[in-house]
């Protein structure tokens, strides 16, 4: 594998979390999503439960994927902002910290320039947090250096996970 | 690239079926999905065209169980192989932990297959992978079909660095959980690595 594996601590995954309810509230939004951009959940809040968080979030990150293709045809170098309009629920996707992926689902007790105006306040903290995160993962989590969970994985781990 | 969350205990890995057009990817994830229990699978998701041909990607996430106390999640993909869609194989390749090349056995199709592990070399050094060093199998697929090339053959041919090798039936599954298997555990050993 070439680069380093994304690594998420509980503190970060708290303060993002905060961030996102904060947003969900802000913006008067059903739910708040916050993705990597290869496809995977990071943290969320709001209505989530009625979603398929997984599949949204493969989906998302396959939609960014694709305009991000899109831009650099026509010699754009990303299109930030991505609107959904639907007959009840809208999406608004947007990048974070270039490397993830804020995706906001309202209804009619919100509006696009709502949901535009606190998307554009909330950026400024998750991207502080993800420079605080970038910063911890140099140096492990505070308190104390924590081992990969997997630097002591044995071989019988791993077959048991195959044994059915 | 592996995404770690200490605060849900989950480790998610990302594998990439890559093959040529036809070759029997899509098939792969339909079996894994139809012989998964529910509880360890989602969703599967295909993006295809009317015909049934993969437009952009198929998608299926795998809950293997716990190790070490973190819930091990596998997010398989597969590619669209028509010669093409390659803007849309370089994306799917994004992230990506480990890769499955799927190869059509039968003879005719042993230069797509040639030049698809070419465009997979290209397009995971794109990414910042290496062909080389990456995990990876290579499954010899519909071996039940006539025309195919003996598999001592295909091995001399395709396989290029001793990458563990499967024959496979997707359709009737033969090798289809073999090969997961094999590229999933490499994730895990990589993993132990680090």
């Amino acid at each position: 594998m070439s680069s380093q594996n994304f690594v998420l601590y509980e503190e970060g995954f708290h303060r993002l979390e905060a961030a996102l309810k904060r947003l969900r509230q802000d913006a008067n939004a059903k739910a708040v999503f916050l993705i990597d951009k290869n496809g995977q959940q990071i943290a969320a809040a709001g209505e989530v439960e009625q979603f398929d968080t997984t599949s949204l979030a493969s989906l998302t990150a396959g939609n960014v994927a694709a305009t991000d293709g899109l831009a650099k045809l026509i010699g754009e170098r990303e299109f930030s902002v991505l609107f959904h309009e639907g007959q009840q629920d809208h999406i608004h996707i947007s990048i974070v910290a270039k490397r993830a992926i804020l995706v906001v689902i309202f209804d009619d007790r919100s509006s696009l320039g709502l949901t535009r105006l606190r998307v554009r306040q909330a950026n400024g903290d998750l991207e502080k947090i993800f420079e605080a995160m970038a910063q911890q993962n140099k140096v492990g989590p505070i308190g104390g250096k924590e081992a990969s969970p997997f630097s002591e994985i044995t071989d019988e781990d791993i077959d048991a996970l195959f044994s059915e | 690239m592996a995404f770690i969350n200490y605060a849900s205990k989950e480790i998610n890995c990302k594998i990439v079926y890559y093959g040529p057009g036809l070759g029997g990817k899509t098939t792969n994830l339909q079996f894994i999905y139809n012989k998964t229990s529910p509880e360890a699978r989602g969703k599967m998701i295909s993006l295809a065209t009317e015909a049934d041909r993969t437009l952009f990607f198929d998608f299926l996430p795998l809950d293997l169980g716990t190790i070490r106390g973190f819930t091990t999640r596998f997010h398989l993909y597969t590619v669209p192989g028509q010669v093409f869609y390659d803007a849309s194989r370089k994306l799917i390749l994004k992230g990506v932990d480990g890769v499955v090349f799927v190869a059509d056995s039968q003879e005719l199709r042993m230069e797509a297959n040639i030049e698809s592990i070419r465009n997979l070399g290209e397009n995971l050094e794109e990414n910042g992978f290496d062909l080389k060093t990456i995990p990876y199998a290579l499954q010899f697929n519909k071996r039940d079909l006539p025309d195919v090339l003996p598999v001592d053959e295909m091995y001399r041919i395709l396989n290029f660095k001793r990458e563990p090798t499967f024959e496979g039936i997707a359709t009737s599954g033969k090798g289809v959980f073999d090969t997961l298997k094999s590229v999933a555990k490499q994730i895990l050993i990589e993993l132990r690595k680090r």
